[in-house]
């Protein structure tokens, strides 16, 4: 199955392990490029795929193992080798500097002495070229996701390299922005260059990739060729075992009465980087899921901050929750009117990192369960606290190495399943979900979604935003999408396609400039 | 030379080691750290730049030492607090107890002796010229080494490939680890480079300023250099600015004294401290502008993995 | 050569107990070098420094005294700096508290019943309470870094004590030295066993503040709200914690327990109030509150080895002629090592010898 014989490979890795104290997240994997191929590297969240480009760059020491590049072994001490080398590398969480402008953070990594405005001018060159137009002089803090994304490639390209590293590449873009990617990919492999490409979205690498290695629990599970497989083959490879899809059962159901009302919610921009909302409407029913999404970036976190009352705003009417207006109320307020939240960031916003799992139960519970968590004078009662923790534990089946551990020694998706648990147990009739299962694997993720569908089934209003637009029409009655701090009518999911959400989040929509459009025929 | 001259030269006397700590803490912080034991360095560089110019009996040997000094104790910070990735407010401080501490103790034989002062720049025809004459020719010889710092300062952070790397450390650590920046190294060389500059203002205020030992003599100057940065919004010339302010508050509030006005001195001499609260409120208030300038990752321990 | 630190999955419990020992440890050694290098018998002076003060009772007393006033400063600092804000103004607080309750016997002197003390208190705790609050509103209010404008306001209280000692509340019959009158015993906080040595209430105060504030961090929702907007205060507004009421409770509590200390130094070891009232307890007890992991009843342990520290310095100048300044640099040094060994509960610590080998490419 592999391509190439033997001495023509660009990179291969024989035996490459990381180990992280007792955890081996790279496990004796091998794995090599040919020159001109596009390379994909599948796996799960948690797989060791990170781990492993992260070597490749590195940017991590091997622990065994060897990487040979055209041939010959190397040790790769740091990405300013990997780079002189000729291996290139794009972030999934981009490696640029928010208050440089995007020339001053390529020019960080080329070591010729060029001055910036010579730089600037090369890098504007080549992304016309390539047909990702970026403005080199302006600040990284002003910019969108998608066009970050483009300074991290034109940086990478500026390097001339052999080997292009590509993590999650379109986890932040429209279909139509990755369609747009693609082409650039195509156009790089005709020029010669390799790519190794990283996803887990199974059509796109089935769609671009020559070959792939699937990775699952650190280990190599599989060497393929990405068209002889089945996106369900290819899946069963990542997960291990059949996936579980999971399924709105039934005919549409009968929605109740509205239990979330935005009406016309506006909000300035709270820090100098941030998107203001801008009139926001939407009413979710009672049983009703609606899916929210956007490309990261583009007012969600802002939305959800309005949304749950860390962000108050200024008059009573504009958000209505379980029937009562709740403008002006704090977040314990609005949870006390039977509103569950659930925020993106697990360690740092939904739970305190350091603090075991019980008292992080007591995080959001202290108000609602005040009579059973708390005594006189706010005393703690450990005991009601713990049992509550013990209830989410079993019933959401999160898995732990200690009794009581901190909430940061868990991984993604057993903490997610924990804060999910947490306000599930309370019974919301409103659920609102931030990102419900981002870096989170397969098994938690479809536990995950099943527990929100049965919430909605047992009445209860539901409201996840989320950029997995695969998430979002699995469980979604309907998806708004948010751009640029605008909030789109709802479409039913009969009537949603993928394109038809891709436009949307590209800001194609009546009265509002599809800007990324214009920018395109512009370029081409 | 008439009053005003000379009252202009003791200003400039007053705020050269405000200007060259706060240069120094600039850099420190653009880089991401936060070094508040800028106090405790000064204190060290003053008394062993005194020390070494009463021992040698050459004032440039003490500055000398009192650079060396500043250096020498900024290193336990940066082993403490990028090494060993403390927390850079407690170790700061710790570094300031520390600094007057010491001080004391190795100044404690010191005390009342009389040393000698850094010379001045005398250009013999230059200083005749009028009103300017003294003021720009005339100067103690770390006047012109706090301009040419400033002014080097600002040249390395935004006109060099190395400064830009720095700028970019402190605007997010992790991005420019990925990229293969040796973040700590870049680190050490900012915080040694900072304790160097304290340790120089606090040979300035042991050699020129009042050339002798007095315990406890920086008076709080480290601190005033710390909030100077954040006056300064992290770009060099303002410092010029805030430095030169608070040279002239403090030398306003002593003509004040002498002076009499039957105004207390002990509320003449809290004034410095005063300015400086009120300095911080109005730069403050804006908070979108201070999250804007203020270095991203300030303060923020880092730890590599590999 | 370089030091590497890798995450530990859990902090480790066997070094959370251990560390301020090691600290301690590595202090005395420390010690062990300075005064080889200042040529003193090092083993004579340690000697003198720690265990001497230690054998007689009224030396324990004298140590209760310096204790006291460092461990209340501690505890308010300790809920201070868990909860991430960053009062290092303790100093001038002390002294603000020091001057408002000294206000009743100074300006009432005839004002003498068993109310005289407990208002003194209370002034004393509102007076640094109100300093406290001072940085706390600018932080809130204005976005200003509480750390530069609580150390401002030492210097100013300093300056007004002064002013206050020398001025408007110098004893007119005091032969014209700076100071207040001194204080009627029913100004004056009581000591506990006269017969056997000096120590007054201050030190029982000192340890029901402690118990006090230990039980609310370990069982009330209070000090769980602590942990939360120190640990992430991000996660803290999320469970609906006001950042900035936190701001003001912390400011306003270390600061009432620095008033609370400096008047109970005033009227307990002092008995009159002077232009200065403090050496550096303000500070020293920053120390405490980091040797006694932030932990109000660590600190009451923290606050006897720093109190030992100015007792050893005192005995140590008197036998050995060793300056007093070496106390300072002992807390200091004490204060670095601290730091260092609490790295360890969250961190393996490794050193890794030689580069990594060059890419031959």
């Amino acid at each position: 199955m592999q391509s190439g014989n033997e001495g023509t490979e660009l990179l291969k890795t024989t035996g490459l392990t990381k180990v992280f104290g007792e955890v081996k997240a790279c496990n004796g994997i091998d794995l090599s490029i040919a020159p001109g191929e596009i390379h994909a590297l599948l796996g799960e969240n948690g797989a060791g795929k990170s781990t492993l480009v992260k070597m490749m760059f590195g940017v991590l020491d091997p622990s065994e193992g060897e990487i040979l590049w055209k041939g010959q072994p190397v040790r790769i001490g740091s990405p300013g080798e990997a780079r002189r080398l000729g291996i290139g590398m794009v972030f999934q969480h981009f490696s640029l500097f928010e208050a440089l402008t995007a020339a001053e953070n390529i020019a960080l990594v080329l070591e010729e002495k060029t001055p910036i405005h010579k730089i600037a001018e090369t890098a504007r060159q080549l992304s016309v070229d390539y047909g990702l137009p970026l403005d080199p002089n302006a600040m990284v803090g002003d910019l969108s996701v998608g066009e970050r994304q483009r300074i991290e490639i034109i940086r990478c390209l500026l390097q001339k390299p052999d080997l292009i590293i590509l993590d999650e590449p379109t986890s932040v873009l429209t279909p139509q922005e990755a369609n747009k990617m693609f082409e650039t990919l195509e156009r790089l492999k005709a020029e010669g260059k390799s790519i190794l490409y990283i996803s887990h979205r199974l059509d796109e690498v089935k769609r671009l990739c020559d070959t792939a290695t699937v990775l699952r629990h650190g280990k190599v599970v599989r060497h393929c060729v990405p068209r002889d497989e089945t996106p369900s083959s290819l899946a069963n490879m990542m997960v291990g075992s059949d996936v579980e899809t999971v399924k709105r059962e039934g005919a549409a159901p009968e929605f109740g009465k509205p239990l979330i009302e935005i009406r016309n919610l506006q909000r300035p921009p709270a820090t100098p980087f941030s998107i203001p909302l801008r009139g926001i409407d939407l009413t979710v029913r009672a049983g009703e899921i609606i899916g929210i999404a956007g490309v990261a970036g583009n007012g969600q976190g802002e939305f959800f901050e309005a949304i749950s009352g860390e962000a108050v705003q200024k008059s009573p009417d504009v958000i209505t929750l379980n029937g009562e207006k709740c403008g002006t109320r704090g977040i314990s307020g609005r949870r006390l009117l039977g509103v569950g939240f659930v925020p993106e960031e697990r360690l740092g916003h939904g739970a305190v990192p350091s603090l075991p799992l019980s008292e992080n139960m007591l995080l959001s519970r202290h108000q609602t369960d005040r009579k059973t968590m708390l005594g006189a004078f706010g005393y703690i009662r450990n005991a009601a606290v713990k049992a509550a923790s013990q209830r989410v534990i079993s019933e959401m089946d999160v898995r732990k190495t200690a009794e009581d551990p901190e909430a940061s020694a868990l991984s993604g998706g057993n903490l997610q399943k924990y804060l999910i648990g947490r306000e599930l147990d309370r019974q919301p009739s409103v659920m609102i979900v931030d990102q419900p299962t981002w870096g989170v694997d397969a098994g938690a993720a479809a536990r995950i979604r099943k527990a929100l569908i049965a919430l909605a089934r047992s009445g209860s209003a539901v409201l996840v935003i989320s950029q997995d637009l695969d998430e979002l029409f699995e469980i979604s009655d309907s998806i708004a999408v948010m751009h640029d701090g605008r909030l789109s009518e709802p479409v039913p999911i009969a009537e949603a396609t993928y394109e038809k959400i891709g436009l949307l989040m590209g800001g194609a929509e009546p009265g509002h400039m599809a800007f990324e459009g214009v920018k395109e025929e512009a370029g081409a | 030379m008439d009053i005003f001259q000379s009252v202009l030269l003791t200003i400039a006397t007053a705020s050269t080691p405000l200007l060259i700590a706060a240069i120094g803490e600039l850099v420190v912080e653009r880089s991401g750290v936060l070094n508040l034991g800028v106090e405790g360095m000064m204190v060290i560089g003053a008394v062993c730049a005194f020390a070494a110019s009463y021992l040698t009996g050459n004032p440039w040997i003490g500055v000398l030492a009192g650079i060396l000094a500043g250096a020498v104790l900024s290193l336990l910070f940066g082993v403490l607090a990028l090494s060993f990735a403390t927390n850079q407010v407690a170790t700061g401080l710790s570094l300031t107890l520390l600094g007057i501490g010491l001080s004391g103790m190795i100044g404690e034989d010191l005390v009342g002796r009389a040393g000698e002062r850094l010379p001045n720049l005398d250009i013999p025809v230059l200083t005749d010229i009028p009103v300017i004459g003294r003021l720009l020719f005339g100067q103690d010889p770390l006047f012109y080494v706090s301009i040419a710092l400033t002014a080097a300062v600002m040249w390395f952070l935004f006109r060099t490939r190395t400064g830009l790397t720095l700028r970019a450390i402190g605007d997010n650590h992790k991005s420019a680890h990925a990229l293969g920046i040796s973040v700590l190294k870049y680190r050490y060389l900012a915080v040694m480079f900072g304790g160097a500059c304290a340790g120089l203002a606090g040979a300035h205020l042991s050699l020129v300023y009042t050339p002798q030992w007095v315990e406890n003599m920086t008076a709080g100057r480290g601190w005033i250099a710390l909030a100077l940065v954040v006056f300064a919004s992290w770009r060099p010339w303002r410092v010029i600015g805030g430095a030169y302010l608070f040279g002239a508050v403090t030398i306003g509030q002593l003509h004040a004294q002498a002076l009499g006005f039957g105004i207390p001195s002990q509320l003449l001499s809290s004034l410095p401290y005063l300015a400086t609260i009120v300095v911080l409120v109005l730069i403050s208030r804006d908070r979108r502008l201070t999250v804007m300038n203020t270095p991203a990752s300030l303060a923020q321990p880092f730890v590599p993995d590999r | 050569m370089r030091i590497e630190l890798v995450k530990r999955p859990q902090q480790s419990a066997l070094f959370s107990a251990v560390s301020p020992l090691l600290a301690l440890a590595l202090t005395v050694i420390a010690g062990f070098i300075i005064f080889s290098f200042l040529g003193k018998p090092p083993l004579e002076a340690l000697y003198i420094y720690f265990i001497e003060p230690l054998s007689e009772t009224w030396q324990l007393h004298e140590l209760a005294i310096k204790a006291a006033p460092l461990i209340m400063i501690a505890v308010g600092l300790s809920v201070c700096y868990a909860s991430n804000n960053w009062n290092i103004g303790a100093e001038g607080q002390f002294i603000i508290g020091g001057i408002t309750g000294s206000l009743i016997p100074i300006l009432m002197p005839d004002f003498q019943n068993a109310l005289t003390l407990p208002l003194m208190l209370l002034f004393g705790f509102i007076g640094g309470a109100a300093m406290g609050a001072i940085p706390a509103l600018l932080k809130t209010k204005f976005n200003t870094n509480e750390i530069l404008t609580s150390l401002m306001l030492v210097y100013v209280a300093q300056l007004f004590l002064d002013w206050l000692a020398r001025g408007v509340f110098r004893d007119p019959n005091g032969n014209n030295f700076p100071g207040s009158i001194r204080f009627p015993s029913a100004a004056r906080l009581p000591e506990i066993m006269p017969s056997q040595g000096g120590a007054h209430l201050g030190i029982v105060l000192a340890i029901i503040a402690a118990v006090i504030v230990w039980v609310m961090m370990k069982y009330l929702l209070r000090g769980f709200e602590v942990k939360v907007l120190g640990g992430s205060p991000r996660a803290g507004r999320f469970a609906g914690f006001s950042s900035t009421r936190m701001v003001f409770f912390a400011f306003i509590l270390s600061g009432g327990l620095a008033g609370l200390a400096g008047i109970s130094e005033v009227s307990g070891a002092i008995g009159q109030l002077r232009e200065t009232i403090s050496p550096g307890y303000g500070f020293a007890a920053i120390i405490v509150a980091f040797l006694g992991r932030l932990n109000p009843l660590g600190a009451i342990a923290a606050g006897f080895v720093l109190a030992l520290t100015y007792l050893g310095g005192e005995g140590a100048q008197m036998s050995l002629g060793i300056s007093d300044k070496v106390a300072r640099v002992f807390q200091g040094l004490l204060l670095f090592f601290v730091l260092g060994c609490d790295t360890l509960i969250h961190y393996r610590v490794r050193l890794v010898f030689g580069d990594p080998v060059k890419v031959s490419g």
